[in-house]
């Protein structure tokens, strides 16, 4: 399988603050790829970097055939204008700790609301996708809710059917569980098991060892703001080879 | 919390499904005796007082109620009513937009913009209403001929009538009060939201359209529900520069007839109905808006 993400030597800095050393990282079509790490160590804001809701400070993503939030030409990169910048994240799909769904709107304009507005599809084919959507994620019978009657466990999986009705060919998570109770976190995780089955291309920040060996191909390590550490998921969970790692892992798994 | 009492309700009843509990009966419903409120007795008398003196002298005093009766709808009147909600309306959409687009400067990244913005906001706060009313009224002392070069060149004097002074000096005022209320609506809107709608692929210009000023709504449309109320009658200000409006019409009234305080009373008349007309309005609007009110608190405490 091709590369379809491919991160190379990426900084990013917040005042004096380095939150990204150095990274570099590829993604094969239809891989699963878990980010683990402690606080801090930057897994978040890697994500955000792709979907270029940060602007990096070196380095280069390239997501398909395109460099997110540029264009090369005659040996320069130039800065996209916001409305290019606006079409590449419509191909990458977020789903967000916090859910960041649109209190104002039902679960059903939630997931149309991207379709209709930046891909202008037509409206009867977009509800017709959302309701689809909604039964994958097992929330049919939710469709005319708003968001605040619902529980974390199904705000997320809205969320996460509005994602993936852009279609993206790539989806990031960032820390989809943290923000849930205990008891709410199975049925997303199972939602993004049946994804990762899907083929699609998702890479993960999540604190969920377990989903992780379970569902991801393979599993990077980030402490710093640096990769310490990228493997086949059990693998890597099972001999991890830096002491960071198992330091990590060590206190993860008490 | 044993030997609690549960507060009174506000409007003095029992509270009879909470019995006082006590150590030597705490499941019998004894009857309670509450607390002479000695000072709410008080108070009503006082009022009553205040009141009957305050009737008296409307009563007693110089003034000619049927002649309040004769010019309530006199045609100066209803022009003047008519003249001073086109001036509230238009300079409130004038001052929305201002303010909208000084919110968002103030907002950007751009520190030209927010710099401007910011002049804008200090200018027109610190100068007097009335004082801005004259300096626009006036304001070919300043600019005697408004000309951009191949598409108008006219007198100040013939653009700047009664109407446009006071929609300038009033819809500009505006805009520096409401775009502080529109930038703090903005603000209210979490973060999140804006990541939210950039990631599924909107630009900037429809994250703000579809996302952050619906939910802004929320926290804009009642001080500016109150400040259309405000502006109503800082309209009367526009008199001075004679703008026929309420004000106005009972002035040319009183100047002929010499009836001053019953034409002030249907002048004070006509403001209350437009207030009250504006305030239920208001209400309307403020309920159409936290329909999802609920929903917001919900998912703000997960």
């Amino acid at each position: 399988m091709p590369d379809i993400v491919r991160i190379r030597g990426v900084t990013k800095r917040f005042g004096q603050f380095e939150a990204l050393r150095d990274v570099s990282l590829s993604i094969a079509e239809g891989e699963v790829v878990c980010i683990i790490g402690p606080s801090g160590s930057g897994k978040s804001t890697l994500l955000r970097c792709i979907n270029n809701l940060e602007r990096i400070d070196g380095g280069l993503i390239e997501v398909g055939e395109e460099i997110i939030g540029y264009r090369l030409a005659g040996g320069r990169l130039h800065e996209l204008p916001d409305r290019l910048q606006a079409r590449q994240r419509s191909r990458i799909g977020m789903v967000f700790q916090q859910f960041n769904l649109f209190p104002h709107k039902t679960v059903v304009e939630n997931i149309i609301e991207g379709p209709l507005v930046v891909r202008g599809t037509p409206r009867e084919q977009a509800l017709a996708e959302a309701q689809r959507l909604l039964e994958r994620v097992g929330l049919a019978a939710k469709a005319a809710s708003y968001p605040g009657q619902l529980s974390g466990g199904q705000q997320q999986r809205v969320a996460i059917a509005r994602a993936l009705a852009m279609n993206p060919s790539l989806v990031l998570f960032d820390e989809p569980t943290s923000a849930l109770d205990p008891e709410l976190v199975g049925e997303v995780l199972e939602v993004m098991r049946e994804m990762a089955r899907s083929n699609l291309t998702m890479l993960v920040v999540t604190h969920e060892v377990a989903f992780a060996r379970e569902a991801a191909d393979r599993i990077v390590f980030m402490d710093h703001g640096r990769v310490v550490e990228c493997g086949p998921a059990e693998e890597l969970l099972a001999r991890p080879s830096h002491p960071r790692t198992r330091e990590f892992l060590a206190a993860v798994r008490k | 919390m044993p030997g609690k009492v549960p507060p009174p309700l506000a409007d003095g009843s029992a509270n009879r499904l909470a019995p006082p509990a006590g150590p030597a009966a705490p499941d019998v419903a004894h009857s309670v005796v509450h607390r002479v409120r000695y000072g709410r007795y008080v108070s009503v008398a006082l009022i009553l007082i205040v009141l009957a003196v305050i009737v008296r002298a409307f009563a007693v005093g110089k003034i000619d109620w049927p002649v309040v009766g004769e010019f309530l709808f006199s045609s100066l009147m209803l022009w003047g009513i008519v003249n001073t909600i086109v001036l509230t309306a238009c300079a409130m959409v004038l001052g929305i937009l201002l303010g909208l687009a000084a919110a968002l400067m103030g907002n950007s990244n751009n520190p030209v913009l927010r710099g401007t913005a910011a002049g804008y906001i200090f200018v027109f706060r610190a100068l007097p209403a009335l004082l801005q009313l004259l300096i626009w009224y006036n304001l070919a002392l300043i600019f005697p001929v408004i000309w951009l070069p191949g598409i108008v060149e006219v007198a100040t004097t013939k653009v700047i009538t009664p109407f446009v002074g006071a929609l300038l000096a009033f819809g500009i005022l505006q805009g520096a009060y409401t775009s502080e209320v529109i930038r703090s609506g903005l603000l209210s809107v979490g973060k999140g939201q804006v990541d939210a709608a950039r990631s599924i692929g909107m630009t900037q210009a429809q994250a703000l359209r579809r996302i952050i000023l619906p939910q802004a709504m929320r926290v804009i449309v009642p001080p500016i529900g109150n400040e259309t109320i405000g502006m109503v009658k800082f309209t009367s200000l526009a008199s001075v520069i004679q703008y026929k409006e309420i004000i106005y019409g009972a002035q040319a009234v009183y100047y002929a007839n010499g009836r001053v305080i019953e034409l002030l009373i249907v002048a004070a008349f006509w403001y209350s109905v437009v207030v009250a007309i504006l305030t239920y309005v208001q209400s309307h609007i403020e309920r159409h808006y936290n329909r999802s009110q609920a929903p917001v608190a919900v998912q703000e405490a997960a």
